[in-house]
């Protein structure tokens, strides 16, 4: 198959795969060869990823690079790839988040190093196909596909509650796909058992439908369930800490970059276009959720004493921008929803990256247990704080952008989620802040501290293209937002159709004067 | 004076089943001649006897014809059925030859039963009179019964088989009591006829009510529904491991098969009757099948309850009942067997002289020893599970989407709840295979043999889970239709 824009995702998609294939015959003893060439599969999956930076046309709403065969014929399901904006810039995020977290486990994993890279291969393959399908079942089938090797890699290089952690993991995003599923279906019934349509899971298709608002209130929370729970949006968050806590630095790393945007990424590919009037009608709770997210997090984040605990609910906190973003239904909070979630996948990806270099060094993620590293470790201090300050939303680094955007949005919608949502800002300040002060300031209180080595040349590698990229981001955001006008403003049509429209519509129902008055209010 | 029954005809249409009688007598005969050593040319012989017979439900792969009189037919449904049986068959001898050499009992004897054993599977697959259907089952039936207490040294096997006998005869005797009501009814033992009568006598009539109530529970007990379950864990921890293995599946696919037979025709006019049953006894078996598995630490009786947790979900295709449904219903059995028969192999593979194997504990660190049969394992777990893309997956898919279809949306949420609890269960094995340190240093015993079902098993558990197209089209033409 030639490499041209028709095929790439096909590509991007296989690459990793094919990798696993190739590493099931070399022999298990040879555990460099396998760290080599893990190592150079996924760098080869972000090179074939690249030329989509080049291939992608920014003034197109629709999807592009589709590629679409049929699959199962009897159901027509169709295997069937294309991007828009809002995947275009996930798909990259994994990539290159991909080759990062499989760099940084070259001295970590030391045992079952075959079966180590052979998972992270196929998880790639099943995060990009999340991103990457059109076709419901498709999806569905990566989307679930991706939790196998996860469960292993957590459950098997993890730490102490490895198992525990793992199960969880499974058990409750499992729980959350299976409606998920239900919902599928119901889409599917409705379209070809109430409409009459020929049976169909294109997305694009059932985009165009209009669903009665009982069936859309059901799928919702149908969709609900599954995407919150991956989110994690507040009540369905306890499997995060575990998770996160329990996997080695290179599956925190993914599930915090990649993972959790699957659950964002839903609302927006699927909730939103699908549901456009449930998910206006539920938009206020959906908001009300992220912003006790957004304040809970970061609360739970000052009390912590691990490290990597502080960071998995730092996630929270900054998820919840993110729903915040989409459920304010407005251009700003959409764009802005999207960009924070690549914000998210960088820095937070590399705070997971920061405190595996020093539970490599010294075995612990206690915070009691490191204080005064600068003084040993000038090139980490630096990094770190740069990666902090972009963490927690400092003008000219990446979070800033993405969170003033959104706040932007909610201010639009209203004032006191604004506010509120501020509070998180304020608060990471003083948690991540603080971790810092904790573990680089003052003078080196343990003896095993004084001789840290510093960061070495891989750990370069892995840490300075995201601070390169945080910078970026805030600096010039003008590219990525580019990428999201068209599609944002699609999907903002989609849920919030303009009133001039809705004054065409030939029935006028007598509710509908009232509906844009009670909105009015609401702002 | 014969041709007023039976057209010569007829007899070319069971020759599938008599070459496996024929096969199985000869094994009988050769047995005298053969020395311990040779013991494997029987499953040899027995192989051979089921190319034979697979060769001809080949070339009758497009008939569609009703035999002696209306005592048999052969349709799509018939076929398909006859490849699982045969398969499932296949799969057993090849992982039986070593596992039995080991536990001391091979001879001709076991071959000859389970090839007993397939033609009353194909009989019942087959059966359109009551006659045929329950002549069938007892002839599989008994073959099991006498197989599951194989191990003649072996307490458990013997308290299985007698079990097994005690529970199957009650059962076989309430089914013949309500069979003997629909005589009654109809005059006749023909299913269509029955069918013709039960309409007319319509869903008030208390005998019909009876007679459904009674076909009902025996055909629960043998699919092993729920509340008609307990032989089951007994059965299957104490029968030799090949023999469970067959008994999960090939048994469980007969008694699905005539369970289809007759409550879609003969009670097809009594429906309203028998759904809300069928309904309930299918939540029921997915409740208690999948809980009480959690808590199992052999491996057979976990396996046990989780068959018993899948035949609620097959139910439930039956309740849906649409084409979605009875197509789930065919794809469900197709990919449950090869996953199970896989599944099962693994767990002979572990017998050795000094291990019985059957415990989750003795599997630990299975993957440092043998990595292939652990990952193999791992996949029939999650296609056991659901997980795709494995074949298990579009089985639970299609009851899902056929109970969305039919508007049974709580049965859905229900059915798809289940799905995480199983996947706990079938985990703790994962757990023990791939993260727990080996507890002794042995390691399996991969005779040629396992080593085919293993590979056969894998293929087919993978292959439609990846491209389940032709599995689709498979099922969908072979549904059970009524009569032209």
């Amino acid at each position: 198959m030639e490499f041209s824009p028709a095929t790439i995702l096909n590509w991007i998609l296989w690459v990793p795969t094919a990798g696993a294939v190739v590493a099931l015959f070399i022999p298990r003893e040879a555990k460099q060869a396998h760290r080599i060439w893990g190592n150079i599969v996924l760098f080869v999956g972000f090179l074939v990823s690249l030329p989509l930076v080049w291939w992608y046309d920014k003034s197109q709403a629709g999807f592009q690079f589709v590629y679409k065969r049929p699959w199962i014929p009897t159901f027509n399901v169709d295997y069937h790839l294309g991007i828009d904006g809002i995947s275009y810039l996930l798909i990259m995020l994994t990539t290159v988040l991909g080759f990062i977290a499989v760099l940084s486990s070259w001295r970590l994993i030391q045992e079952r190093v075959k079966e180590y890279y052979i998972m992270f291969m196929i998880l790639q393959t099943g995060m990009l196909g999340v991103f990457m399908s059109l076709d419901f079942i498709l999806f569905y089938v990566f989307w679930e596909v991706m939790l196998v090797p996860m469960y292993f890699i957590i459950g098997v290089w993890g730490h102490e509650r490895k198992l525990y952690a793992a199960i969880k993991f499974f058990l409750y995003t499992l729980l959350g796909s299976v409606l998920l599923l239900l919902g599928i279906l119901a889409l599917w019934y409705y379209n070809q058992g109430v409409l009459g349509n020929p049976q169909t899971f294109d997305l694009t298709k059932l985009m165009e439908l209009t669903l009665p608002i009982e069936w859309q209130r059901w799928i919702f929370w149908a969709f609900f369930v599954a995407f919150a729970i991956k989110v994690p949006m507040v009540p369905f968050h306890t499997w995060l800490p575990d998770a996160h806590v329990e996997a080695p630095t290179a599956g925190s790393v993914i599930l915090a970059g990649v993972l959790l945007k699957m659950g964002t990424y839903g609302f927006m590919r699927f909730s939103l276009p699908l549901l456009p009037d449930a998910s206006r009608e539920y938009a206020w709770f959906m908001a009300v959720l992220s912003i006790v997210a957004i304040v809970y997090g970061a609360l739970v984040c000052m009390m912590q004493k691990d490290m990597k605990k502080l960071i998995a609910y730092s996630s929270v906190s900054h998820l919840g921008f993110c729903t915040l973003g989409i459920f304010v239904l407005n251009h700003q909070g959409l764009a802005g929803s999207l960009l924070q979630q690549v914000n998210h996948g960088i820095s937070t990806g590399a705070l997971f990256l920061i405190v595996g270099l020093l539970y490599e060094r010294r075995h612990t993620r206690e915070i009691v247990a490191f204080g005064g590293l600068s003084t040993p470790m000038p090139r980490f201090a630096t990094i770190y704080m740069i990666i902090s300050l972009a963490s927690l939303g400092m003008p000219l680094l990446n979070g800033f952008i993405g969170e003033f955007t959104i706040l932007l949005g909610a201010w639009q919608v209203s004032k006191a989620w604004a506010a509120f949502a501020v509070l998180g800002i304020v608060l990471a300040a003083a948690y991540l802040l603080w971790l810092y002060q904790r573990v680089m300031f003052g003078e080196v209180t343990h003896a095993e501290n004084k001789a840290l080595a510093d960061v070495n040349l891989r750990e370069m590698v892995t840490l300075v293209p995201l601070v390169l990229w945080c910078f970026w981001i805030g600096v010039y955001p003008k590219p990525y937002f580019e990428v999201l006008e068209k599609p944002v403003a699609q999907l903002v049509e989609r849920v919030q159709p303009r009133p001039a429209e809705e004054a065409r519509l030939p029935v006028v129902l007598p509710e509908s004067p009232a509906q844009p008055a009670a909105e009015g209010e609401q702002r | 004076m014969w041709t007023q029954f039976f057209q010569p005809i007829d007899f070319y249409v069971i020759v599938p089943q008599l070459e496996l009688t024929l096969f199985a007598c000869g094994i009988l005969l050769m047995d005298f001649l053969l020395d311990r050593e040779h013991k494997y040319l029987n499953a040899a012989a027995a192989l051979l006897g089921i190319v034979f017979s697979g060769v001809r439900l080949w070339q009758m792969r497009n008939l569609d014809f009703v035999a002696f009189n209306g005592l048999l037919r052969v349709d799509p449904f018939f076929i398909t059925f006859g490849f699982i049986f045969l398969a499932a068959t296949t799969i057993v001898i090849l992982m039986s030859v070593r596992y039995m050499e080991v536990e001391g009992e091979h001879d001709g004897t076991y071959y000859a039963l389970v090839l007993f054993a397939t033609v009353g599977m194909m009989f019942i697959a087959g059966g359109t009179d009551l006659i045929t259907l329950f002549i069938g089952l007892e002839l599989m039936s008994l073959s099991f019964y006498l197989l599951a207490g194989y191990l003649r040294a072996d307490r458990r096997s013997n308290e299985a088989a007698v079990k097994y006998f005690l529970l199957g005869a009650f059962s076989s005797g309430i089914l013949v009591y309500g069979f003997s009501l629909l005589y009654g009814v109809s005059g006749s033992t023909r299913i269509n006829e029955i069918a013709f009568a039960v309409g007319q006598r319509g869903l008030t009539d208390p005998i019909v009510f009876l007679a459904t109530i009674a076909i009902a529970a025996a055909m629960f007990f043998k699919v092993a529904a729920v509340p008609f379950h307990q032989w089951a864990p007994d059965v299957y921890e104490g029968a030799p491991t090949s023999i469970t293995a067959y008994v999960s599946v090939g048994s469980k696919a007969a008694a699905f098969a005539m369970l289809l037979r007759l409550f879609l025709i003969p009670m097809g006019p009594v429906r309203a009757n028998w759904e809300d049953i069928l309904m309930v006894v299918a939540v029921l078996t997915m409740t208690i099948g999948n809980f009480a598995a959690i808590t199992q630490e052999n491996i057979k009786r976990l396996l046990a309850y989780s068959s018993i947790g899948h035949v609620g979900y097959i139910l439930l295709g039956i309740v849906a009942g649409n084409e979605t449904g009875l197509m789930a219903v065919m794809v469900y059995i197709i990919v449950y067997a090869f996953m199970t028969l896989g599944a099962f192999a693994v767990v002979v593979g572990m017998r050795r002289r000094d291990l019985i194997g059957d415990q989750i504990g003795d599997m630990a660190g299975l993957f440092f020893k043998n990595p292939a049969p652990a990952v193999l394992m791992i996949i029939f777990l999650l296609s056991l599970a659901g997980i795709p893309p494995t074949a298990g997956f579009w089985g639970k898919y299609l009851i899902f989407a056929s109970l969305i279809e039919s508007q049974r949306y709580v049965l859905a949420v229900i059915a798809v709840l289940y799905v995480a609890v199983a996947l706990y269960y079938y985990f703790r094995i994962v757990v023990s295979l791939f993260m727990a340190d080996p507890r002794e240093p042995g390691k399996m015993s991969l005779a040629p043999g396992l080593v085919a079902a293993l590979a056969v098993t894998c293929v087919l558990t993978i292959v439609p889970g990846i491209w389940p197209d032709p599995l689709f089209r498979l099922a969908q033409a072979s549904i059970l239709r009524p009569f032209p």
